[in-house]
């Protein structure tokens, strides 16, 4: 009797065991993904990273020659987005956070919410073409690019907004008003200011997210190649993950542009995990600070 | 006596104004959603003058530049789901049990360095993603499975897998994460192991959050387009094995739409494929939303 009941319990261990074992196999798989990834990237992609490359034009049907263009363009699409959807994004956020009151009509707005985050990308480019691009008549440009990447980022600023929103305690607010200051000052003055490191952590995430993405600019912001730097917001532009589908996939000479390839990657990575980490590594110091 | 109370009611006035300004820009998201499905439908809607739904739905052939042009999407459909499908095989796992090693194994040092991996995941851009599967996993694959092309339906079902995985982990973890710690503490009280806790007690409490999760991740997956363009082969047939070249629908939006002449039949079928594709997307989302609040987690007394 005694033996079996030993038996069970080291049955029971073992399970455990087993299940632990596989939690720990399934993050390291994840953690090997991205370290192969990178890994690969940053192998074969550094060789072609130099000051040439980060400061020319491409030239000769592009199989030579730099991708500054394609940087200057990305800088302005992911800097456009946010210019756009930073400032809705936050009021939104303060009036989910701060007015709104339970009920129908939160909920609707919230569901829309939750809806666009979960639209593709693609989508987001027909979207664009056909409302900004054609019906607003502003062509493929900057301008036509940055609204598509914004409206896309819109969710994403929301989100992090509201978490930051969420985290200022009530006895701030309750104070400001008990003072005597009226809702709008409390927001202004304490709310928005506390809130203020999160909300800049979640602009941080967005302008990477709009860095990163190609589909929404296809039709509306990028263009194969053009040797010039834009001049105005109504200019179309190169940009660095377009750039690499293009060589990539319908390049004249795919092989023998593998090099450049994987610097243009390497390039976008560098700068969207870049990103990603000063924005994880601000977030660490604001909660031990907490 | 008289202008205080005057400031007093012009201030209550400027308060309501400002109220009513940040509800005007709350509804942005509403608006912009509703541009989107007013626009694809205007520019998609054309093409049911040509086609019959059900021929576009069900249509075996796709072969849009031809004439007269076929265009039935049939085989992009079932590419899609194929796709999204493989992917999930692969994704919710490896995302669950993720989620489940942060919220109950690691230990909390841990725990600092495998989130920042996973965020960083989920960080890549998909094009990014869709390089790496086309110049690395697709000739490993075509060397191993000795197929003859590497960019095909599984392929792209790994990479997607990937992308996926950061949307189901994080979402799932937050859901271990709001079990009750009484139920927890009552059932390893009782002398449950802690994978038996887990097994018996938190999953089956945060079972709807990890649902959730699954449904946004697998949402994630049939919408992202650079992957499948770039991994999935192209070939615009349904699929019949793992490693037949396939032609998801954002695929063929994405790789098809500069050539198509503007607001030819081409152009519109395009965008009609657009509503196709947004159509699961919602659906996924309604199910999530309708999950996550028809099952929420209220605490201990629901189980």
């Amino acid at each position: 009797m005694n033996k079996t009941n030993e038996d069970i319990q080291w049955r029971r261990k073992l399970s455990q065991g087993i299940m632990f074992w596989f939690f720990r196999v399934a993050a390291i798989i994840n953690g090997l993904a991205l370290l192969i990834i990178v890994y690969f990237l940053t192998a074969k992609g550094w060789r072609a990273i130099n000051w040439t490359f980060l400061t020319q034009s491409p030239m000769d049907s592009m199989t030579k020659g730099g991708i500054l263009p394609c940087i200057v363009g990305t800088l302005c699409l992911s800097l456009g987005a946010i210019i756009v959807a930073l400032p809705i994004g936050v009021a939104s956020a303060v009036y989910l956070n701060e007015y709104a009151r339970p009920g129908r009509l939160v909920r609707i707005i919230r569901l829309g919410i939750n809806n666009l985050a979960g639209v593709p990308s693609v989508v987001f480019g027909l979207f664009g073409l056909a409302f900004f691009v054609v019906y607003l008549k502003m062509g493929v440009s900057i301008l036509a690019g940055s609204l598509t990447l914004g409206a896309m980022t819109l969710p994403v600023i929301i989100g992090a907004s509201e978490e930051a929103l969420r985290a200022v305690p009530d006895t701030y607010r309750e104070a400001s008003l008990g003072l005597g200051a009226s809702k709008w000052q409390t927001i202004y003055r304490v709310v928005l200011p506390t809130a203020l490191p999160g909300i800049l952590t979640g602009a941080i995430l967005g302008l990477s997210r709009a860095a990163g993405e190609t589909a929404p600019i296809m039709f509306t912001a990028a263009v194969f190649f053009t040797p010039y730097l834009p001049s105005s917001i109504f200019d179309e532009i190169m940009a660095l993950p377009y750039h690499i589908y293009v060589l990539a996939t319908a390049g004249t000479e795919i092989e023998a542009t593998r090099h450049l390839q994987y610097g243009t990657a390497l390039v976008l990575i560098v700068l969207v995990l870049g990103l990603n980490l000063v924005a994880i590594l601000y977030r660490a110091r604001l909660q031990k600070r907490r | 006596m008289k202008g205080i109370s005057y400031t007093a009611s012009g201030r209550q006035r400027k308060e309501r104004s400002i109220r009513l300004v940040f509800f005007a820009i709350a509804l942005a998201s509403i608006i912009t959603l509703g541009l989107i499905l007013l626009f694809l439908f205007m520019e998609g809607l054309p093409i049911f003058k040509k086609v019959s739904v059900q021929d576009f739905l069900l249509g075996k052939y796709w072969y849009p530049t031809d004439d007269p042009a076929d265009f039935g999407i049939f085989a992009l459909i079932m590419a899609s789901i194929a796709v999204t499908g493989v992917s999930a095989v692969i994704s919710i796992p490896l995302g669950v049990l993720t989620a489940l090693y942060l919220a109950e194994a690691a230990s909390a040092r841990l725990r600092q360095w495998v989130k920042p991996v996973v965020e960083l995941l989920a960080a890549l851009p998909s094009v990014v993603i869709g390089f790496f599967g086309m110049v690395i996993v697709a000739p490993f694959l075509q060397d191993v499975f000795n197929v003859a092309t590497g960019l095909n339906l599984f392929n792209a079902a790994l990479m997607l897998a990937f992308m996926s995985i950061p949307t189901i982990c994080s979402i799932s973890e937050d859901a271990i994460f709001g079990v009750p710690a009484e139920l927890k503490e009552a059932s390893l009280a009782l002398g449950a192991t802690h994978w038996e806790t887990i097994w018996r007690v938190i999953i089956p409490a945060s079972i709807s959050g990890i649902c959730t999760a699954v449904i946004l991740g697998m949402s994630r997956a049939i919408g992202e387009t650079m992957v499948v363009l770039m991994v999935a082969g192209g070939a615009a047939m349904v699929p019949g094995s793992l490693f037949d070249p396939v032609r998801p629908m954002p695929a063929s939006i994405a790789a098809e739409m500069a050539e198509a002449p503007f607001r030819g039949d081409h152009y519109y079928a395009l965008f009609a494929t657009g509503i196709v594709l947004f159509a699961f997307t919602l659906l996924f989302n309604v199910v999530a939303d309708y999950i996550s609040n028809r099952y929420r987690q209220v605490g201990a007394a629901t189980l």
